[in-house]
């Protein structure tokens, strides 16, 4: 618990630090527009990110998460442009998320198979369908309404998915820190084989995340096709290096059981400060995506590092 | 039965049963498409497969350690790139040499990964994955949006995807192939017999027990990520010669068919089982399948990605209920 404070309260101060360089940097920063900006470019990265919080807590990861999105955005373009409804399409999408969420938590919670492997195989099937889908070409022409949701405000100038993003991170806080469902994830994490012997349905509770895993990307994917206003083949792709680096900069443990939302809010926040510090210093996303391979290695390195110097200090 | 299959070890099963498939497939495709048993074909596949063989080879020994290699794909673009743009200026390297320097060169990338997951004890999903980013970034900077092309490249590795090393029958064997089988069995026979080899199995099995049999965990750990590094860097070479032509994503999506192969190949993702001759078959049968499907009237090209991931995952999934039932059975005979 103590390393945990430690872990979030460095990660505030980095938070102020960051956000004190973009002030220095850009005086007009902290305006409503911008910082909603900032939030709209990465929106359906962080949304995810909120999920994968509960499933890396629980001792597993769901690498499939990019291709789901673009399967689902995927379907949504190819839906539509086969002549169906807005609505009917967002409604095939999600049960799309969800049947994807199925068949990961079928083969690992229930099979047995690591979800590492489970969900690294459907990473490629999945992304594979979004190309069945829409091929080599660009599919548009979505209604207006749905373009307007994805890139307008819906409420003053605060557009739909950040709204999502807020309720939906009020709804996992609550359920990870506030209710018995959370406290199983967590004690699952920590140690599987207790937690069953506890009397927890294991299963019941990794195939539940998985199910959310999915339905959440296949909402992120709809979000990211109405705020782009045209799918391909290759939408999202790689997306779950960001997401991923997002939960454990936050401090949750790869090897599940520790970690907060507050720590993954906070760590969403440095990463979007950054990189809008980067665009701001002109630096290309390429390096940005190498910035982030950094951040990604030094968020665990360093607690190692860390402990390991106060063991051989507490030896000497 | 129970007594015809208790004789065979799980591996040998693993063989027969990849060997099978391999044969059915083959089969089934000779029926579908034209000319599929010609030996243009053979040399499509093979050739194809042997530019993927070497990257499976190192992938497998690091899965065996219960690890897992992302970075190889970027590994393997970022040794194509820089030894396709340094053989610009430096044309009269020796051949040897140039094998050399690709293998050197992955080997440093691979030293990278090892030091942070042996020692750093950083899981090695998430090195691998930091590092193909981070590697594929320096390859982009790095490249300036150039392009390596032939014209640039010495003739004998222009000439050398062409070479014949021996014929069988009408079936001629490439050059590139022989170098990539010859990897993969040194390193199947190093595997087999060679005590240092023997504890990638040690460290995989059981890491506790190789610890306390005095097995340097860690180094086994890290000298499994340089091997695969160096092999990375083999098949960097392999591609170099295979396409001439180097842009910056050459290699995107490669970590992907290795890990494909290797678990296709039957070495299992739990780590201290696997064996050289699976990977050459499972990475045969990969390649098999994704030449044939381009070929194949039926489905769409598109197809290719989506069945890749579901062919792996069922070759998991068959894995672990034949492992499963396997094991019942042994329990059941013994009662």
């Amino acid at each position: 618990m103590n390393r945990l404070k430690t872990w979030e309260g460095g990660l505030l101060v980095v938070f102020l630090m960051t956000l004190a360089l973009n002030l220095a940097f850009a005086p007009e920063f902290l305006t409503v527009q911008n910082q909603i900006n900032l939030f709209q470019l990465s929106i359906e990265k962080i949304i995810v990110a909120l999920v994968m919080t509960l499933v890396i807590l629980n001792a597993e990861i769901d690498l499939s998460v990019a291709s789901v999105m673009g399967l689902s955005a995927a379907a949504f373009g190819f839906l539509v442009n086969a002549g169906w409804g807005g609505g009917t399409a967002i409604l095939v999408c999600l049960m799309i998320g969800l049947a994807a969420g199925a068949v990961n938590a079928a083969l690992s919670a229930r099979l047995g198979i690591p979800s590492l492997v489970v969900t690294l195989a459907m990473l490629i099937a999945f992304r594979g369908l979004a190309r069945v889908l829409v091929r080599d070409e660009s599919l548009g022409d979505f209604p207006a309404w749905v373009t307007d949701l994805g890139q307008k405000g819906l409420i003053g100038p605060v557009p739909l998915s950040l709204i999502l993003f807020a309720a939906l991170l009020a709804v996992l806080g609550v359920l990870l820190h506030r209710t018995g469902f959370g406290r199983q994830v967590v004690v699952i994490g920590t140690n599987a084989e207790v937690a069953r012997f506890s009397g927890i349905n294991v299963a019941r509770v990794k195939t539940v995340l998985f199910l959310m895993s999915g339905t959440v990307s296949a909402l992120a994917g709809l979000l990211y096709a109405a705020r782009l206003g045209s799918v391909r083949g290759d939408s999202a792709l790689g997306f779950e290096l960001d997401i991923i680096t997002m939960v454990l900069l936050g401090g949750v443990s790869i090897f599940g059981g520790k970690g907060s939302m507050t720590g993954v809010l906070l760590s969403i926040l440095i990463i979007l400060n950054l990189r809008n510090g980067m665009a701001l210093m002109s630096i290309t996303g390429h390096i940005q995506t190498g910035v982030i391979g950094v951040l990604l290695i030094g968020s665990v390195l360093l607690p190692n590092l860390v402990s390991d110097w106060r063991a051989r200090r507490a030896r000497s | 039965m129970t007594a015809l299959l208790g004789r065979f070890s799980p591996q040998t099963l693993r063989l027969v049963a990849l060997a099978l498939a391999l044969l059915a497939t083959v089969l089934f495709f000779a029926t579908q498409i034209e000319g599929y048993l010609a030996p243009r074909m053979f040399n499509r596949i093979t050739t194809s497969a042997a530019v993927v063989l070497p990257l499976a080879v190192g992938q497998a020994i690091v899965v065996m350690t219960r690890n897992i290699d992302l970075s190889v794909g970027s590994i393997l673009g970022v040794v194509a790139y820089i030894v396709g743009d340094t053989l610009g200026s430096l044309p009269d390297l020796h051949p040897v040499l140039v094998v050399a320097f690709c293998m050197a060169l992955g080997a440093v990338l691979g030293a990278v990964n090892g030091v942070l997951v042996a020692w750093g004890r950083v899981p090695s999903i998430i090195v691998t994955l930091g590092t193909l980013a981070l590697y594929r970034t320096f390859l982009v900077e790095w490249s300036d949006a150039r392009t390596i092309t032939t014209a640039g490249l010495p003739q004998w590795l222009v000439d050398l995807p062409q070479a014949t090393a021996f014929s069988l029958g009408a079936l001629e064997v490439r050059v590139t192939v022989v170098l990539a089988v010859g990897a993969c069995l040194m390193a199947g026979a190093a595997l087999a017999f060679l005590r240092p080899a023997r504890r990638f199995y040690a460290v995989g099995s059981n890491p506790d027990a190789a610890a306390i049999a005095g097995i340097n965990a860690a180094r086994v750990v890290a000298l499994a990520f340089v091997i695969s590094g160096a092999m990375a860097g083999l098949s960097g070479f392999l591609f170099l010669a295979k396409f001439g032509n180097i842009t910056v994503v050459a290699g995107m999506g490669m970590e992907l068919k290795s890990v494909a192969a290797v678990v296709v190949g039957g070495v299992s993702i739990m780590g201290g089982s696997g064996s050289m001759l699976g990977v050459l078959m499972g990475a045969l049968l990969v390649d098999t399948i994704d030449n044939s499907l381009t070929r194949w009237a039926v489905v769409s090209e598109f197809w290719r990605d989506a069945l890749l991931g579901f062919l792996i995952m069922a070759a998991v999934t068959l894995d672990t209920l034949a492992a499963r039932s396997l094991a019942r059975m042994r329990r059941g005979g013994g009662a």
